[in-house]
């Protein structure tokens, strides 16, 4: 009977792992995980464009990131493993594309808009200071006497 | 009113226009010019879809021009540009190679099928246009020539330089503009 009692359990067991759906692979190094995780969250996901690689649900994303695991189990660095995506799919992948000559606007043109709102606010300012100043004339300072004066003698 | 009040204004109505003017011209920014343009085809040595003991490798198709086809049973745009390809195969304007991507079973297909069942299928009831197809189970080959979705389509030379790509169905439209004039080149 108790025979009977294990069987049963155990066959009840193994029926859930064979329901259980074939799992997403992951890798089994925690350290080589989060590296991936890091780098994938740079990358952008071609197929939903407003996703990183890392985020993503995309078959795209999902094939890709397995394929960085595996450089990363190999042994390759980060470098190596960024460098063979941008041979294959171009700088676009990247969400930090590197400096060069085709695009020095992109990485330029925030800071010459702010040197150009540094002259303007200057100029601006400059054309103020030189508005507040007000000439004094003779006749103003002769006023301003007689003004003092009359003070002093209703005391 | 002095004109210098104007300026702020006129400057925000030249950014709108520029918006605009981004906004009506706006590329379809879901393509992405392929990186590989101008440089060899990635090596590559897959068994075929009809028949698994045959292989097709990148070493033999060297020394002839031909269109590479990334396509997949489950990939709906590739039955749009379908009937063009047979019509291209019929012509003899060029060899297209197929490149099957991820053409795995799915869930609902009868059990215990070959897992090239899909891909055949398609194959035996559309027509097949290809001289051979590749079966890229895993897509890795796909990633090796940037493939970011199904279909795609390569141009490649004699030399087996990459000349064009392009992402999507291919309409009549789209091959007589693109790819006519480009096979017609690298023929002759």
């Amino acid at each position: 009977m108790r025979n009977w009692v294990l069987l049963f359990s155990l066959l009840f067991c193994l029926s859930f792992s064979i329901q259980a759906k074939e799992a997403v692979p992951t890798a089994e190094d925690p350290v080589i995980e989060q590296r991936m995780i890091d780098m994938a969250a740079d990358m952008r996901c071609l197929k939903c464009q407003n996703e990183s690689l890392a985020s993503s649900h995309a078959p795209f994303a999902i094939d890709l990131r397995q394929q960085i695991r595996e450089m990363m189990q190999d042994g390759m660095t980060n470098q190596e493993i960024e460098d063979f995506f941008v041979q294959r799919f171009g700088d676009f992948i990247l969400y930090n594309p590197p400096l060069k000559p085709q695009n020095y606007l992109l990485w330029g043109g925030p800071f010459i808009l702010l040197i150009l709102g540094f002259i303007l606010v200057f100029n601006a300012l400059k054309k103020r200071r030189a508005a507040d100043v007000v000439e004094i004339s003779a006749e103003d300072h002769r006023r301003a006497k007689e003004l003092l004066d009359d003070g002093e003698h209703k005391q | 009113m002095k004109a210098k009040h104007l300026i702020p204004l006129a400057a925000f109505a030249c950014l709108m226009a520029l918006l605009i003017f981004g906004l009506i011209n706006a590329k379809n920014v879901t393509i992405v010019p392929s990186a590989l343009i101008g440089k060899p085809v990635p090596e590559f040595s897959l068994a075929t879809v009809m028949d698994e003991n045959k292989i097709l490798s990148s070493s033999d198709l060297k020394g002839q021009a031909y269109l590479l086809n990334v396509w997949a049973s489950w990939c709906s745009a590739c039955r749009v540009e379908h009937p063009l390809f047979l019509e291209i195969a019929k012509s003899g304007t060029i060899p297209i190679y197929g490149l099957n991507t991820k053409d795995v079973p799915q869930d609902g297909d009868p059990p215990g099928q070959d897992k090239r069942f899909n891909a055949k299928r398609f194959l035996t009831l559309l027509g097949n246009p290809y001289v051979a197809s590749g079966y890229d189970e895993n897509g890795r080959v796909g990633i090796d020539f940037g493939v970011y979705g199904a279909p795609e389509t390569f141009v490649i030379d004699k030399e087996g330089i990459i000349r064009y790509k392009h992402v999507g169905p291919i309409t009549g439209d789209v091959w007589v503009k693109n790819f006519a004039p480009l096979i017609e080149e690298i023929q002759g």
